[in-house]
């Protein structure tokens, strides 16, 4: 519960960079927390207390391995995370090259 | 020490280097204090028991570290220029968030708790993934035999956000060649 909530609060942290910051890098960054936010919060969903990673050993049953459906769609969500940043990073260095800041109300003004 | 107290004092120390890279003025040390994140997640990862997690999180963060490095480091205007901040905003926004979060108390109230999954089909796969797939790493068995319909999309999506990102930066390349023909 606690978990949870601490969880749900770097993802508050993240929509509050979005929302108010005004510099291109910034808001790419604040999308990466967001992003890590909510992988983090599925793997917490999926952890039962006392149980082991989920590969078969001797000795180990099945009783007793943590929920391996969250981590097998988080692990390609990691990825994906990473290329959506690489086109982030892309578009804001063609903005950067066009209107020579990363401001984004100086973008808007510029455009219209 | 149970491990949900570790997490506690990790995700804690998650916030505050995300507020602390949010509000530094210098890009450069927001970028590197970024990272404290990432890695947290990646420790965090390893405390609840799901290490392919914790090297795949751990080389995203190096990736990113040296993608966002490289493509922001030669900028002229690596320092972000005082401008008006808007107060009015951020007020409404603080208090907008801690209205969102005291409101979402009750819904993390009635999930299952912390340590008590809901595994409902997850049972049938790790009672039956060794024999149906024959993978020791259960995580493998759903990525590549059970779900391999949702990793060829997920695949499909990266291919494209891979692509965009390499047509964006082509364009640059090929009107500077263009210029230089015509010049």
């Amino acid at each position: 519960m606690t978990v949870y909530l601490l969880c749900f609060i770097l993802l508050l942290v993240g929509l509050y960079g979005i929302i108010t910051k005004r510099d291109l890098i910034k808001i790419i960054l604040s999308l990466g927390i967001m992003g890590y936010a909510a992988n983090l919060m599925l793997i917490l969903f999926g952890y039962k207390s006392g149980a082991i990673y989920p590969i078969l050993e001797k000795g180990v049953t099945p009783e007793i391995m943590v929920d391996p459906l969250p981590q097998a769609l988080v692990l390609t969500s990691i990825v994906i995370e990473l290329g959506i940043t690489a086109m982030l990073v892309a578009l804001a260095v063609r903005l950067f090259e066009k209107y020579k800041t990363f401001d984004i109300t100086k973008i808007r003004r510029l455009s219209g | 020490m149970p491990v949900e107290t570790w997490l506690i004092f990790v995700i804690s120390f998650m916030i505050l280097g995300s507020i602390v890279a949010l509000e530094l003025k210098d890009l450069l040390s927001s970028i590197i204090a970024i990272g404290i994140v990432g890695l947290g997640v990646s420790v965090s990862f390893l405390f609840l028991q799901a290490p392919d997690l914790a090297i795949v999180q751990f080389l995203f963060e190096i990736f990113a570290l040296i993608i966002l490095v490289r493509a922001f480091i030669k900028k002229d205007y690596h320092q972000e220029k005082p401008s008006r901040v808007n107060k009015i905003l951020v007020g409404v926004t603080i208090i907008t968030l801690i209205a969102v979060f005291f409101l979402s108390v009750n819904i993390f109230k009635s999930l299952p708790a912390f340590g008590n999954p809901l595994m409902e089909t997850s049972e049938y796969y790790l009672a039956h993934g060794a024999k149906d797939t024959g993978s020791a790493n259960l995580v493998t068995s759903i990525i590549l035999d059970y779900r391999a319909y949702d990793t060829l999309g997920e695949i499909t999506v990266l291919f494209t956000a891979i692509l965009g990102a390499l047509t964006i930066v082509r364009i640059k390349s090929r009107s500077k060649d263009s210029v230089e023909e015509q010049l």
